[in-house]
Order: structure tokens, then C-alpha cells, then sequence
């Protein structure tokens, strides 16, 4: 069966041109980095390309990137750096939809380390409440950690503006851009982030990389605690397959950055506007201008998502649901609930997140046969009877 | 990716006899759209007391479309007191089993089997019994007690994946902690080692086997132990009282702690004695 990749926030497919400059790091160049010989030096060479092109990619200088094994840990980095180098402060404050990444370290750190986390609640696009931030940022906060943009909606947050409020007020500004690398331009050089975490897989880089900027002259306490690897902010040898992978992928999305936003923006679009066009009782949830080119959330109201998913599944098309039945929870995603999305949407919302490898073909099949298995499963459902009686 | 037998995809992909029956002398409705499913079940019974036809309307995922199909396809030609002996077990392995945390997609069946079965006689709506313990899916003490016995459940989380009791915003788990030891008593059943866990669950479950298991015995001998943390699969614990200068400590935390927690949480844990 043919795949229909729409999955695409969730993880990436590994770039062919990606794999082709990692796979010699499987077999003749397994040097260790750290190693002094020459056979070692060429991997090092090849690691410290992959650190300028990373940062290259978000408009650092190499030495602010510290390599990482995804954005999880990029993520913990962060903030438990900025909580060890400001001992004395015990306040966080992040967003009520964060990934977990974010969102179950705080929870953890609030209910088991004795932090004081504040979550900053959204509007119904989901727009953060900026002023509900600003009010809560006090002496005693250590760090303030909000995603660029939010990978179940795509909605984008004003980072840059955020940052600097943050900065003027003494505390550690971090961004989760995990979705929004290689989607958004950005230029941190310009920007008072101090710290900003990526993931290579969802950038077309291979699992098993991410990266961690660190702005020159922030506080900074290893996570990973061991050799001097990464000039001592994260021991163990490098993953060195997927870096170089990471650094070939972060170079072809500063030339698809383009793309995403143009090419694939459009297929979103026309993917989002027929399904809407033709099938009744759809909403998408969160703000449609502010938002990723790849990103769309339709909520199908009177059938549950799971549903949905499998039906698409026997037609090998792949995407993720707002719903709670997959994740074993019983509760729909933390994130639509943030913005309010009532019970009737958001059980039956669809995330759809597209990629550069996506084409007409792709989302025409989908146009074709979304249609009909919402209508299948809405004459299953209780609810839609009862709307046409009355 | 999901957990189904071929026959919950059947089923699914294929439901058997979706609809309301035009002239229905019995019907059950559980569920609402807030719960994430909902469930319409139809039935025509004729002068004997045996159902005739059945039919469904379903708002859930796979599993509870599945259960409904194959609940309709149970009852038709039993008379009203075979049917009545459905369990939600019965559902279960009708469709060759349901993933754990799908089990209440057969509860919820067998439910509105009994609704449209009390419909048809005319017993009306059985009145709400008990006091709602879950806000969230409205659930009764009552009713948790009915599946709490008739399950054999032990844990709050068990409760949940059978009625959802406390699935959602969990202010309830102190009330259904109650119910169990009140059931259960001081004494509750040996507990059984789940096949699969979320790291949450795991911990959870660790917390709980040290204060149940593990603790009273200690305490016994003028000792305790306190978990520090969890990470991956080593659980950090401190010895306090007569343990911790005991010389035996170290035979105490190997042979007595990790061996009760390798049998009742996993089998891969290993503890270590931190300060
Ligand atoms: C916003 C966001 N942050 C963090 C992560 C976690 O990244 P990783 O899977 O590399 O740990 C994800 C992945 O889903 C994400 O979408």
C-alpha cells in the first residue's frame, strides 16, 4: 500500500541526500572525535561543519550549539540549567501548551522539587495572554520557557517580543522551536533568546539528534554530566552519523524554507479549504494567519478521532489526533482544551502536518476520501441522528 | 499503533446493523459526547421475550463501534433473561479480547443492554444510585462498587479503564481509593503485575506497592524506607529507623525490597540506597 505521509510534526522522513552523507560515519569514519589522530580528525572536521550549518540555519555563530540526543533533552538542558545557575530562584514560568517535553518537566519539578510553575493560558486561537505572563514574572523567576510554535495547532507565539520583555526583567528566556526550525526564519543574533532548542528528526534529519542554543555569556550547568565533550556542557561521545546528518538536513531546509512557506502552505491550504467546503460541522481549531505553512487541526464534530485515524490508516494515510483514546487518557489533548475547543470538536479533531515531500497527489487523495469516512462515521454516531430530527 | 484483534477491525471497518429500529419496543442510551462516546442501542422484542433485532448508534473510537456491532450481534434471537446474562467480558471476548484501557467500550454495552431490557419492561430509568464520586464522567459510588466486585479491581487505574471513573481531571481518585478499602478492607487481594505500564504508572505503582507491601513489615521491626526517586528502572530509596543503621540493611533492600518490587511491579528494577 501506498503511504500518504501526512505526519509530518509528529516525525519526518530522513532526507535521501541526509542519509547519503551519514552512512560513510557507520562504516569507514568511526573515529571517536575526541580521538588526537588523523583518522579522528577528519570525523571532528566533519562535526564542527555540521555545528555551522546548524547554526547557520537559526542565525547563531557555532559555538552557541551544543549537540543533543533530541528535544526532549534539549529541553531539560535548559531548564534545569537555568535552575541551577540561579539557585536562589524557585519560580517558572512556561504555557498551558507546552509539549510535554516542557509541560511533564515542570509538573514534575512543581509537584516533586518544590518550584513554583505558573502556566500562562490562551485565548480560544490560541494567542498567549501576554499581559497574564508579563504580571507573573518576579524576582524570583529563573526561567521563562515558551514554544515558538505549538505542534498540535502550528499557532506561533511572538518569541522575539516575549524575549525581550524577559531579559529587561532579569530572568532566562527559553524557546521550544522543535516545529518551528526550518518553518520560521529566524535570526537569533538579533533576538534576546538565551536559549532555544531543536530536534532533527522533524527537520528531515535522522532520530537520535537535536541541538541546544545557548547564547554566548548565558549561565549555563550541564544536563549530561561527564567527558568535555561539547566543551564540557554535554558529556558522552557525539552521535556523530546523526550530526553530520543534522547539519546536512539544517542546510537543505535554509534552502526550503522557501518552499515550506510557499508550496506546501498552499497544499495546507487547499487541503484545509476543501475539507471545510465539503464536509459540514468542521471548524479548524486555532488561529488560521498566525500558524506554521504545514500545520492544520480540523475538528469533525460528532465523531471521535480515533475513529478517523483508522479509517484513514486502511487507506495508508498517517496523521495524529487531538483525541484522547489513543494516548490511553480519557481526557482530549491538553493543548485544545487550553483553547477551549468544546468536547463535540475536540474528540473528533485531525491534525494534519505536511511536508516538502508532500505533492498534489497526496492531498487530492485525501480530498477524495476524508469525505466519505466522516460521513460513514457520522451515520454510525448517535448525535448527527438526533440533529436531523430536529 | 492500535492493539485490535482482526475482529474489532472487522467490526469497525464493517458494523453490523447500524440505526435505530423503526418500531424499537426497547431502548438504552449511555454516554454523551462529553465523555468522548456514547452509545444508542435499539432493540424489538416480540410476544416471547426474545429479540428479534437490534441496532445501534455509536460516537467512540474503534473498540466502542466494535463492541456495539458485536453486542447487537449477540442478543439477536436470545430471549430478554439470556441477554441479561451478558457480561461485558462476554463483549470482550466475543470480539478475541479488548486493549486494556478499552475495556469500558464493553461496559458501556453492556449498560445500555440493561437500559433498553428495563425500557422494554417498563421499569423506567433506574434511579441514580449512590452519590456521583467522578464529576467528570458521573459516575456513583455505587456503581463503582458493582464493577469493583464484579472485576475483582484492585486499583484505581483498573477503575477507570472499566468506567472511567477518574479519568479525567482525578480529583476523584481519593474517593475511589476509599471505595477499594472499603471493599477490599486491610486486606486487599495480592496484587498482579500489570503486563505493560507508562513510566507514571510504573511509579505509581511502586509507591504503592512500598506503602502496602512493603512498608508494614519494616515498620514491624521499628524500621521504614521512603522512595527518593525513579529513574528509567532504578528506584532510589533511603532507609530510615532501625534500618538504616541495621548491618543487614543492604540484605534488606536487595533480598527483601528489590525481589517484592521485581515480582509486583517489573521484573527490570533495581534499587539502590541513596542518603
Ligand atoms: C514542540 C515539541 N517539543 C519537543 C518535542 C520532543 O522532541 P523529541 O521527540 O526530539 O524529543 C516535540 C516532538 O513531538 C515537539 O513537537
Amino acid at each position: 500500500m501506498n503511504i500518504t505521509y501526512l505526519d509530518n510534526n509528529a516525525t519526518t522522513r530522513t532526507a535521501p541526500e541526509v542519509v547519503e552523507k551519514m552512512l560513510p560515519f557507520y562504516t569507514e569514519y568511526y573515529g571517536n572525535p575526541s580521538s588526537m589522530y588523523g583518522f579522528a580528525g577528519y570525523v571532528a572536521k566533519k562535526l564542527a561543519e555540521a555545528r555551522i550549518k546548524t547554526a547557520q540555519l537559526i542565525g547563531a555563530s557555532a559555538e552557541e550549539i551544543v549537540f543533543t540526543s533530541c528535544g526532549t533533552e534539549s529541553d531539560s538542558t535548559a531548564i534545569y540549567a537555568a535552575l541551577q545557575s540561579y539557585p536562589h530562584k524557585k519560580h517558572i514560568l512556561t504555557t498551558r501548551v507546552e509539549h510535554p517535553a516542557v509541560k511533564s518537566l515542570c509538573e514534575h519539578l512543581s509537584a516533586k522539587k518544590g518550584y513554583r510553575v505558573t502556566f500562562v493560558p490562551v485565548d480560544g486561537k490560541g494567542f498567549l495572554d501576554l499581559d497574564y505572563l508579563y504580571d507573573h514574572i518576579t524576582d524570583d523567576t529563573a526561567i521563562v520557557s515558551v514554544m515558538w510554535a505549538n505542534n498540535e495547532t502550528g499557532v506561533i507565539f511572538p518569541v522575539e517580543d516575549i524575549a525581550r520583555v524577559v531579559k529587561k526583567r532579569g530572568a532566562v528566556f527559553h524557546t521550544d522551536a522543535v516545529q518551528a526550525v526550518g518553518k520560521i526564519p529566524m535570526n537569533l543574533a538579533d533576538t534576546d533568546i538565551d536559549m532555544l532548542s531543536l530536534s532533527g528528526h522533524k527537520l528531515h534529519a535522522p532520530k537520535g539528534a537535536g541541538a541546544l542554543y545557548i547564547r554566548k555569556g548565558t549561565k549555563f550547568a550541564p544536563f549530561l554530566i561527564g567527558g568535555h565533550q561539547e566543551k564540557g556542557r554535554r558529556g558522552g561521545t557525539e552521535n556523530t552519523a546523526s550530526i553530520v546528518g543534522l547539519g546536512k538536513a539544517c542546510e537543505l531546509a535554509g534552502e526550503r524554507i522557501e518552499e515550506e512557506n510557499t508550496r506546501v502552505r498552499a497544499l495546507r491550504d487547499k487541503l484545509e479549504t476543501e475539507i471545510l467546503k465539503q464536509v459540514p460541522h468542521t471548524v479548524i481549531n486555532g488561529d488560521i494567519h498566525n500558524r506554521l505553512p504545514n500545520t492544520t487541526s480540523i475538528g469533525f464534530e460528532y465523531v471521535e478521532g480515533e475513529s478517523i485515524l483508522l479509517m484513514l490508516n486502511e487507506l495508508g494515510i498517517c496523521a495524529s489526533s487531538g483525541s484522547a483514546c489513543t494516548s490511553g487518557s480519557l481526557e482530549p489533548s491538553h493543548v485544545l482544551r487550553a483553547l477551549g475547543v468544546p468536547f463535540t470538536i475536540a474528540h473528533g479533531s485531525i491534525r494534519f502536518s505536511l511536508s516538502v515531500y508532500n505533492s498534489d497527489a497526496d492531498i487530492d487523495f485525501v480530498i477524495e476520501q476524508l469525505p466519505p469516512i466522516i460521513e460513514k462515521l457520522r451515520m454510525i454516531s448517535p448525535f448527527r441522528a438526533q440533529e436531523n430530527q430536529t | 499503533m492500535w492493539d485490535y484483534t482482526d475482529k474489532v477491525k472487522e467490526h469497525f471497518l464493517n458494523p453490523r446493523n447500524v440505526g435505530v429500529i423503526e418500531d424499537a419496543n426497547g431502548v438504552g442510551e449511555v454516554g454523551s459526547i462529553a465523555c468522548g462516546d456514547a452509545l444508542k442501542l435499539t432493540l424489538k422484542v416480540d410476544d416471547n421475550n426474545r429479540i428479534t433485532d437490534a441496532g445501534f448508534q455509536t460516537f467512540g473510537c474503534a473498540s466502542a463501534i466494535a463492541s456495539s456491532s458485536a453486542l447487537t450481534e449477540m442478543v439477536k434471537g436470545l430471549t430478554l433473561d439470556e441477554a441479561s446474562e451478558i457480561t461485558n467480558d462476554d463483549i470482550a471476548e466475543f470480539l478475541g479480547g479488548l486493549p486494556r484501557e478499552k475495556i469500558h467500550c464493553s461496559v458501556m454495552g453492556r449498560e445500555a443492554l440493561e437500559k433498553a431490557i428495563r425500557d422494554y419492561r417498563g421499569e423506567g430509568e433506574k434511579e441514580i444510585d449512590g452519590e456521583i464520586v467522578c464529576e467528570c464522567f458521573g459516575v456513583t459510588d455505587k456503581e463503582i462498587e458493582t464493577i469493583v466486585k464484579e472485576n475483582g479491581l484492585t486499583r484505581v487505574e483498573d477503575v477507570t479503564n472499566y468506567i472511567k471513573a477518574g479519568g479525567g481531571c482525578g480529583k476523584c481518585h481519593e474517593g475511589i481509593e476509599g471505595i477499594l478499602r472499603a471493599h477490599w478492607g486491610e486486606e486487599p487481594p495480592p496484587m498482579k503485575k500489570p503486563a505493560y505500564m507508562t513510566n507514571l504508572q510504573k511509579i505509581k505503582l511502586i509507591e504503592e506497592t512500598l506503602e502496602r507491601e512493603i512498608q508494614p513489615s519494616l515498620k514491624q521491626d521499628g524500621g521504614n524506607i521512603e522512595l527518593v526517586d525513579v529513574d528509567g528502572d532504578r528506584v532510589m530509596v533511603k532507609l530510615l529507623g532501625t534500618c538504616s543503621s541495621c548491618s543487614l540493611s543492604q540484605v534488606t533492600l536487595k533480598d527483601y525490597v528489590e525481589k517484592k518490587l521485581r515480582e509486583l511491579v517489573s521484573g527490570d528494577l533495581t534499587v539502590e540506597e541513596v542518603s
